[in-house]
């Protein structure tokens, strides 16, 4: 272990112990005495409680980088004259954004601490990154604010994601690992849709004409519903072509709705904010172009099915009533019920009548018999009956009724009781 | 709808909204029965149309070569 003067000269308790010429200790000098365990120990809470050697960055070359099946990573940062340990534990290590290799110039934020067991002191680093990446990350938060303040970020420029998306546009590398993870999602989530891919540099110089060409392309010459713009996981430097102002604009500009997903999870960039909708992955990106999956639209498909063959037979229900309804009315207005009805009103009249007629009869039979004998008692043959008789001359019909009237010759009738007979005036 | 469209020569989304529409005009049920059956029919064959697409769906992937689109032959 090395020794470190300006750390202990910090210290209010001199540590350094006072050694005779002949390196033997006094015999009842007043040193402080440690077990190797106490001394280790008190040297890590020094360094631990010493402020300006927490939260600190390091610049350095990397060196004996390792990263055992603990998930933990290992690596020493060199300088020309001097070396510093390093250890960063696995949470931390998760969120490497590039692949460290020795060599590589770089800069790491932690504390300094001290491991007891090898006595080894050695900076806890919670952040690697390539040197510059610092520079880069200011440069990222000036041109948001300028596009910010330029309203590109306006949420009310989002446009809508079609909910069935019959062209999808790709904007990525035609070899990365993003397009295969974003085909297998598509295929898996909703093959009736056609994709067409624009194949550009992700990385590099060129990136950012080539992503902005293959943007205006695909929209001129393939009419996307939906764009998805995508590159796997890196380094910020490896994703900085997504924060190129050019694209930026492009993706504001464009007349289909865009997807980014760039990098990781916990990944940003500026595209991001102009974009329709960020998704943190292309995995994610293809999931969120396609809302509604194959399987959601055979279930859909299914019920709409029920719902045309509910409708219809609802249809013929519907008729079946109104007919039983119409019929019910028909019913009612119908000329033979009316003829019925018409009927039994005749049979009334007629019973009515012939009751009618029945007594009328009666009691014309009745005042037909009064009058019949009344008639009887004044007619003259009545007195017929009596012995008397009525008698007629014939030549002119008349009663002789007074002597005068009967003169000598004259033919008579005399009717009695049980017929006439003749008779002649004689000459007396 | 002068002259629809023969069911095979519809895609997904075309067969599907008319589907759509051929179920609401059922619900008003305002049209002559004859009329009725014969969107009906029709209604099952976008209904069988749609369920084939479905079934024989397959992700189609071109790709952009300059400004013309070409088949794209995914890198193993």
């Amino acid at each position: 272990m090395k020794y470190m003067p300006s750390v202990i000269s910090t210290v209010d308790i001199p540590l350094q112990c006072e050694y005779s010429v002949t390196m033997q200790p006094a015999l009842f000098d007043a040193s402080p005495r440690y077990t190797v365990t106490d001394l280790t120990r008190r040297l890590r809470l020094l360094l631990e409680s010493t402020a300006d050697l927490q939260g600190v960055w390091v610049e350095g070359e990397l060196s004996n980088f390792s990263r055992p099946s603990s998930g933990h990573v290992y690596f020493t940062l060199k300088d020309s004259s001097a070396q510093l340990r390093c250890v960063m534990w696995r949470n931390d290590a998760a969120r490497l954004k590039f692949t460290p290799a020795d060599g590589m110039l770089v800069e790491a934020h932690g504390g300094i601490s001290l491991y007891e067991a090898s006595g080894q002191y050695q900076l806890y680093a919670d952040l690697l990154r390539p040197l510059g990446e610092g520079a880069l990350f200011a440069e990222f938060l000036r041109l948001k604010a300028l596009l910010e303040a330029e309203g590109l970020f306006d949420p009310r420029r989002k446009r809508p994601i079609p909910e069935l998306p019959r062209r999808i546009g790709i904007v990525t590398s035609p070899t990365g690992a993003a397009l295969r993870d974003m085909l297998n999602t598509l295929r898996r989530r909703y093959p009736l849709a056609e994709v067409i891919l624009a194949p550009t540099p992700v990385q590099g110089e060129e990136a950012p004409p080539a992503i902005v060409a293959a943007l205006r392309t695909l929209s001129l010459s393939a009419a996307p519903d939906v764009i998805l713009l995508a590159r796997g996981g890196g380094s910020m430097e490896d994703l900085w072509a997504f924060n190129d102002e050019r694209v930026v604009r492009a993706v504001a500009e464009s007349t289909a709705p865009v997807i980014t997903g760039v990098g990781h999870e916990t990944d940003f960039t500026l595209v991001d904010f102009a974009a329709d909708l960020r998704a943190p992955t292309p995995t994610a990106a293809a999931e969120l172009a396609t809302p509604l999956t194959l399987a959601d639209l055979q279930s859909g498909l299914m019920q709409m099915e029920q719902s045309l063959v509910g409708e219809m037979q609802a249809g013929f229900q519907r008729r079946r009533e109104t007919l039983g309804w119409l019929e019910a009315r028909l019913r009612l207005v119908s000329p033979r019920r009316r003829l019925q009805s018409e009927r039994q009103r005749l049979d009334d009249i007629t019973r009515r009548l012939n009751a009618t007629q029945a007594h009328g009869l009666a009691l014309a039979a009745a005042r037909l018999n009064g009058l019949e004998s009344r008639l009887l008692a004044l007619s003259p043959l009545a007195v017929l009956q009596r012995g008397y008789a009525v008698v007629t001359r014939k030549a002119d019909d008349r009663i002789v009724s007074e002597v005068s009237l009967a003169r000598p010759g004259d033919d008579l009738s005399v009717r009695v009781r049980d017929g006439e007979f003749g008779a002649r005036v004689s000459g007396e | 709808m002068a002259e629809p469209k023969p069911v095979d020569k519809l895609n997904y989304e075309e067969a599907f909204s008319e589907l759509e529409a051929i179920v609401a005009s059922l619900e008003s049920g305002d049209q002559p029965l004859e009329k009725a059956t014969a969107v009906f029919t029709r209604g099952q064959a976008l209904v069988k149309r749609c369920a084939e697409l479905l079934e024989k769906a397959e992700l189609k992937v071109r790709q952009l070569t300059g400004e013309e689109v070409k088949d794209f032959e995914a890198p193993e």
